[in-house]
């Protein structure tokens, strides 16, 4: 496993200046074009990418505009994870070398359909990094909710109403079923912290074998944010602590970010319609939520 | 070519002329998203510091270096305001189309 | 000239097969019967005798995926399943073909759940006739064998870049031993060049795979993938005609008639069912009976020149499905009764379901048919689809 000190960072000034996500038909504003744009400039030129059905492919492959400007495929829905791996091995086995293979899956088509090759690709530890935007639900399809959908919010398929608060179950713990299969390297990250971002996925490209980045990512569409928030709203999330940065390697977990006081949840939650329904108990049960997991993680990951 | 440009498309008259199966040139554009923008952003080279903010931030790609100066490319910037939002110095501002 | 001849299973005489094509990726999950085939060959791959990568894929919706994976780069693949297993592909099975990925698959015909049964019938892959996939059904080992090297062949002609499935019968041939001859290796490199296609990424030629299409070009796409598979019937033509000259077996095409030359009364069937008819025809025409065998090999793309021949020349025509699309008929029958509709002269037709869920089709039974179908001629039998092998009286 390559230390991060070893490899060259990569931010603004010195990464390419090529685009590899371009013209795409993403909505104005959209966070996982951010999670896509930045890796793939991170991983560069040789880079193949595997997208399954979500927003990512129903954006960038409308025949003939193709927005990946390097080489991309869609893949089946639930078959992400392993097509890449077949593009690494079959590459692999045509005898290529440098080059990487990357996945872009949402959080429906990564924590739940596409959760069975995931876990086998990453059992065979094969040479693909997975990223998996995480946009609370699955928002090609219209705002319905994923297995990382979180606690009361309100998506097309969990109303909120006179008898239900919305969604009502937390988020699964993703990040840790992931590094429960001793995976070489895996990372939390969020579009809001995007040089962090970076680092993580700068990480995982120099990882042989599989590697995992979970990353958050704003969707103002599905959220019902202004679309120039999109950075600000990721950054909030992880600064009232509902969302994590924390690090897998060497079987041992890293909490990158350990603030003393978190910030406000109740402004984080309010500025996005998907929680506007939200009464003062719902989001104690929220709060309740971040504190135990803050306090496993805290006594375990430190 | 750092960022593909807007390319015209022959439409196809014969069934030969279209690829066998889905297979096409990567980043080749016939569209551009210019007409989504009700916005759109324009900088004070005076006051930007080329932190390259805006340019780690948009989702779209369209911010580019050139000449030590902050670009944008109008035929692919939706104006979404991203850029402006995060801009530590308050050098980009969206104006009306 | 010197053979090469060991005693394997169908089952091995398709991993034998895959082996000497060279594949750069397999990738398989495990089902009954199709099993031996990915143990075989993961055992050559432990031994060095091959270069491909085995991928140990966690279901049959990845080994597809896996495959699909390795063709856009530009690798040769192979996976194998059966039933249950094929079912689950089945995303997979259209998504390659539209993708015009020419990946070789074996498949073990096995009966579908509910009830379950381990056994033989044909109604996993004509279930899923229409997934776009080039079927070809074999007879015996040898047929299986040859048939993986020329599926390759086939699948990446230029102008058909479309996926193979070999299709043998669960246990009847995936699991019965006989004398197969092993092709020379050399010959076999000769015979099959690399595999070359504009449709796969790279990094001298960057491309966009897998696209979505529009109203406007979705029905191209589809035309074009269309006249692929019938253009492959020229290909299997030529490719079985080549693999004669160089390997000395021919396997007849599209088909193969079997004593139909002046045939009155001919029986059509796919698989290993067509062993058993070749005996009965041969009893029948010993006594004076004009009867013949319509083997049909490929059901897509479908010999529908050869089966209006054959019903130009014949006056009455039994097909034995081992499948019913159920509230209807058998698939083989709805195919080759499509293709007789096109013809000026009436021929007598029936359909004759059995043989499911690994039943036996005896020799009387088939006698039976031959039986049935020329009492249609003179009127005394109706045209229909009927369950030959019942053990019990029903309420019709």
């Amino acid at each position: 496993m390559n230390k991060v000190l070893d490899i060259p960072r990569v931010n603004a000034k010195n990464m390419t200046d090529k685009e590899f996500f371009y013209g795409h038909k993403a909505c104005a504003g959209c966070g996982g074009s951010i999670a896509v744009r930045l890796a793939l400039k991170v991983l560069g030129e040789r880079t193949y990418t595997a997208l399954p059905a979500g927003c990512m492919s129903a954006v960038g492959f409308i025949f003939p505009q193709m927005a990946f400007n390097s080489n991309a495929i869609i893949t089946t829905f639930p078959g992400a994870a392993s097509m890449a791996s077949g593009i690494a091995m079959g590459a692999k086995a045509l005898g290529q070398k440098d080059f990487k293979t990357v996945v872009f899956a949402g959080d429906g088509g990564t924590a739940d359909i596409g959760f069975q090759a995931l876990s086998g690709m990453i059992d065979r530890n094969d040479d693909v990094l997975y990223i998996c935007y995480d946009n609370e639900a699955y928002m090609n399809t219209g705002i319905q909710k994923s297995g990382l959908t979180p606690y009361g919010t309100q998506t097309t398929t969990t109303p909120a109403g006179k008898n239900l608060p919305g969604t009502l179950t937390h988020k699964k713990n993703l990040f840790e079923i992931i590094a429960a299969h001793d995976i070489a390297y895996a990372a939390t990250a969020s579009i809001g912290y995007p040089q962090d971002y970076l680092n993580k996925v700068n990480k995982a490209k120099h990882t042989k074998g599989a590697s995992f980045i979970h990353v958050y990512a704003s969707c103002p569409t599905g959220w019902g944010t202004p679309t120039e928030t999109s950075v600000e709203i990721a950054k909030d999330a992880v600064d009232c602590g509902l969302i994590f940065l924390a690090e897998y390697e060497d079987g041992e977990f890293k909490l990158n970010r350990n603030p003393k006081e978190f910030a406000s949840i109740p402004d984080y939650l309010k500025k996005q319609a998907r929680f506007k329904h939200l009464s003062d108990q719902d989001i104690e049960i929220i709060t309740e939520h971040r504190d135990k997991k803050w306090s496993r993680m805290r006594k375990h990951w430190l | 070519m750092n960022r593909p440009k807007n390319k015209e498309y022959k439409f196809p008259t014969h069934i030969d002329d279209y690829p066998t199966g889905p297979q096409y040139k990567a980043g080749f554009l016939p569209e551009t998203n210019a007409g989504w923008r009700k916005v759109r952003p324009v900088v004070d080279h005076e006051a930007c510091v080329f932190c390259l903010r805006c340019y780690l931030v948009c989702p779209d790609g369209t911010i580019f270096k050139e000449d030590g100066k902050i670009k944008i490319d109008l035929d692919y910037c939706k104006g979404c305001g991203v850029c402006a939002h995060e801009c530590p110095k308050d050098a980009i501002s969206m104006v009306k189309e | 000239m010197k053979t090469n001849k060991i005693f394997i299973s169908g089952d091995e005489a398709a991993a034998y097969g895959v082996k000497l094509c060279r594949p750069h990726v397999i990738a398989a999950y495990p089902i009954t019967p199709q099993t031996i085939t990915v143990e075989r060959l993961s055992e050559m791959v432990e031994k060095g005798e091959m270069d491909g990568e085995y991928m140990h894929v966690e279901s049959e919706h990845s080994a597809i995926s896996v495959c699909m994976g390795a063709s856009s780069v530009g690798a040769r693949t192979f996976t194998a399943s059966s039933s249950q297993g094929l079912l689950y592909m089945a995303e997979g099975l259209h998504y390659a073909s539209g993708g015009r990925y020419p990946i070789v698959m074996m498949n073990a015909n096995r009966s579908v759940a509910l009830p379950w049964s381990i056994y033989g019938d044909h109604r996993d892959s004509l279930s899923l006739l229409d997934c776009g996939w080039i079927q070809v059904y074999v007879e015996d080992a040898q047929e299986a064998l040859d048939m993986m090297i020329q599926a390759y062949r086939i699948a990446e002609h230029k102008d058909v870049l479309t996926p193979m499935m070999v299709n043998l019968d669960g246990f009847i041939l995936t699991h019965t031993y006989e004398l197969v001859e092993i092709p020379d290796q050399q010959k076999v490199d000769e015979f099959l060049p690399a595999f070359v296609t504009p449709n796969k990424m790279s990094f001298e030629e960057p491309k966009n795979l897998a696209f979505s299409s529009k109203p406007d070009d979705n029905t191209e796409f589809k035309y074009q993938q269309n006249q692929a598979v019938l253009k492959s019937i020229d290909v299997i033509k030529e490719v079985d005609q080549e693999f004669e000259a160089t390997f000395g077996r021919k396997y007849h095409d599209m088909v193969e008639e079997y004593r139909c030359e002046d045939a009155e009364v001919v029986l059509v069937a796919i698989g290993s069912v067509c062993g058993t008819v070749r005996v009965v025809v041969d009893k029948l025409r010993e006594e004076g009976m004009k009867v013949g065998l319509l083997k049909i090999r490929f059901m897509r793309p479908f010999p529908e020149q050869e089966v209006k021949d054959l019903a130009k020349r014949v006056k009455a025509i039994g097909v034995i499905d081992k499948d019913i699309s159920f509230g209807y008929e058998g698939t083989v029958y709805t195919n080759v009764n499509s293709a007789i509709s096109k013809v000026e002269n009436y021929v007598y037709k029936s359909n004759f379901i059995g043989g499911l869920g690994g039943r036996d089709i005896t020799k009387a039974e088939i006698e039976d048919m031959f039986h049935k179908l020329y009492a249609g001629l003179d009127k005394s039998r109706e045209e229909k689809v009927e369950f030959f092998s019942l053990n019990v009286e029903t309420n019709e």
